[in-house]
């Protein structure tokens, strides 16, 4: 039976689908089958972070009207083995996603996949709904600044509420936080929320900190999902964050102030 | 010197109050009056000048007289019809009583499907949660206290008939006793709430005591001042 995991936020541009790509090729590498859906109809992105944008031929919409079926519509990644991708359509909206459509998408990945991430679109509404109806498990992405809080605040509201598991009565969604675009300094200075803070106003499982890092746009453009560069900051933060979902134990790091010569000339 | 020397005469405030509503299931006057005294004879006292509003049922038709007589046998009866609801402003002249609209604005989700039966029960059970109440939710204890054991954030709502004790940080908005009970209180364990009310009674985040905010705060109304003390 696959795990169904939502990447999810409430606002946009907090990093929903560089956590997913990062998130469900880490799977892949860890020998895990993995699907990764783009749930952003009319705004496809996934592709593009994932370096597929060139190969898609066929897409989510294409598959819910019966257009093409799942392996028609399903990239595997050159890179990873084990790992697809099933992207959005950009020529439709979100009215396109449908409930039973849906359903029977995630039933069919399911059938040879043991992980589908769900790749949210931004808001509350029919799209990212739809993307955390069925869902298993939440990855909520949170940057460290109020609005961001407070927008994911709302989404594990509805997470609890309005999802299947919440519906029929079964365990609640596993709710992960992942606070993304962190910058220690800036917590130093009073500039941004602490992981302490984030933490006491959502109250959830910290999964990991992602710290701000040129790396995850350089990925991004060269359409690489960033924890398979290795060698950067944010790459091993998505990397423990992987490890920590699979069941390790895993010290939390960047978290705290690289000290300058300046810091250390003046804090003694 | 003027009149503006004297203090002012009077003050025009709003506040939120609640009214029982006499629903009119039958255009009979006569059939309604008779189920009346059935009702306050089981329950002599308790209704004595109660004010109430005069809507009728869906699918009613309330004529003007039928309305008049209702009125009047209502007042025969020691109630207190201050008001109609859903007729025209001509009835309500008609009958000498004021004219509300907007009655079934939307109502706040009832929080359970609680029997509301006469049972002889001694105390409403208050409403427990465990669970953090997230930007966007709305509770409501309807007809007692309310106790959270989690955080209440910000852009929540907690609503209850009595207390309402919060043993999580309040961010969002608690209003106790919204059906009208003065010693309703809020209790919090770390106060930093959007808005607090008592019996409509309400105060916002930026006219509270600085230095009451993110310590254990009591609120509580005294007459018709809301009173936030540390606890």
């Amino acid at each position: 039976m696959a795990r169904i995991v939502v990447v999810t936020s409430g606002k946009g541009g907090v990093g929903k689908t560089t956590t997913s790509a990062a998130f469900a090729a880490g799977l892949a590498r860890a020998g895990h089958r993995t699907a990764v859906v783009d749930f952003d109809v009319g705004l496809r992105n996934l592709d593009l972070i994932m370096g597929c944008e060139r190969r898609v031929v066929y897409d989510f919409v294409n598959v819910i009207n019966g257009e093409a079926n799942l392996n028609q519509a399903l990239i595997r990644d050159k890179r990873t083995q084990g790992l697809s991708i099933l992207p959005a359509s950009q020529t439709r909206d979100k009215d396109a996603l449908t409930f039973e459509g849906v359903q029977a998408v995630l039933e069919g990945l399911a059938e040879d996949h043991d992980y589908i991430v769900c790749d949210s679109p931004a808001g509350i509404e029919r799209g990212a709904h739809l993307a955390m109806y069925f869902a298993d498990d939440a990855l909520v992405v949170t940057n460290p600044e109020v609005s961001s809080v407070r927008d994911s605040d709302r989404v594990l509201g509805l997470l609890s509420s309005k999802t299947r598991r919440a519906e029929q009565g079964e365990d609640p969604v596993q709710e992960h936080l992942i606070i993304t675009r962190y910058v220690p300094e800036r917590v130093g200075k009073g500039e941004m929320l602490s992981v302490e803070d984030v933490g006491e106003i959502l109250s959830i499982d910290l999964l990991g900190v992602i710290p701000e890092s040129s790396a995850v746009l350089n990925a991004s453009n060269s359409g690489v999902p960033v924890i398979l560069e290795e060698q950067t900051d944010a790459g091993q933060a998505y990397d423990d964050v992987v490890a920590r979902y699979l069941g390790q134990q895993r010290e939390h790091r960047f978290i705290t102030e690289k000290k300058g010569l300046f810091g250390r000339l003046f804090k003694g | 010197m003027g009149a503006s020397a004297a203090g002012a005469a009077f003050e025009l405030k709003g506040r939120m109050a609640t009214l029982s509503v006499l629903r009119v299931l039958n255009a009979d006057t006569n059939a309604v009056l008779v189920q009346l005294d059935a009702r306050l004879a089981q329950a002599p006292g308790f209704f004595d000048g109660m004010p109430l509003v005069i809507a009728p049922g869906q699918s009613v038709a309330l004529d003007t007289p039928a309305l008049v007589a209702l009125v009047s046998g209502l007042k025969a009866r020691g109630l207190t019809p201050v008001a109609v609801a859903d007729l025209s402003s001509e009835q309500a002249a008609e009958a000498g009583l004021g004219l509300l609209r907007n009655l079934d604005a939307p109502s706040p989700k009832a929080a359970s499907a609680r029997p509301t039966s006469d049972s002889p029960s001694a105390h409403e059970s208050a409403r427990v949660v465990t669970t953090p109440v997230r930007s966007g939710q709305q509770i409501y204890a309807r007809g007692g206290d309310l106790v959270i054991t989690a955080a209440v954030s910000a852009g929540a709502e907690v609503m209850a008939d009595g207390h309402i004790h919060i043993y999580g940080s309040l961010r969002g908005r608690a209003l106790a006793g919204v059906q009208g009970d003065v010693n309703a209180r809020i209790f919090c364990r770390s106060l930093h709430a959007e808005l607090v009310a008592v019996a409509g009674h309400y105060r916002l985040s930026e006219q509270m005591d600085a230095e009451l905010i993110d310590g254990p705060v009591m609120i509580a109304l005294q007459g018709d001042d809301l009173q936030l003390s540390a606890v």
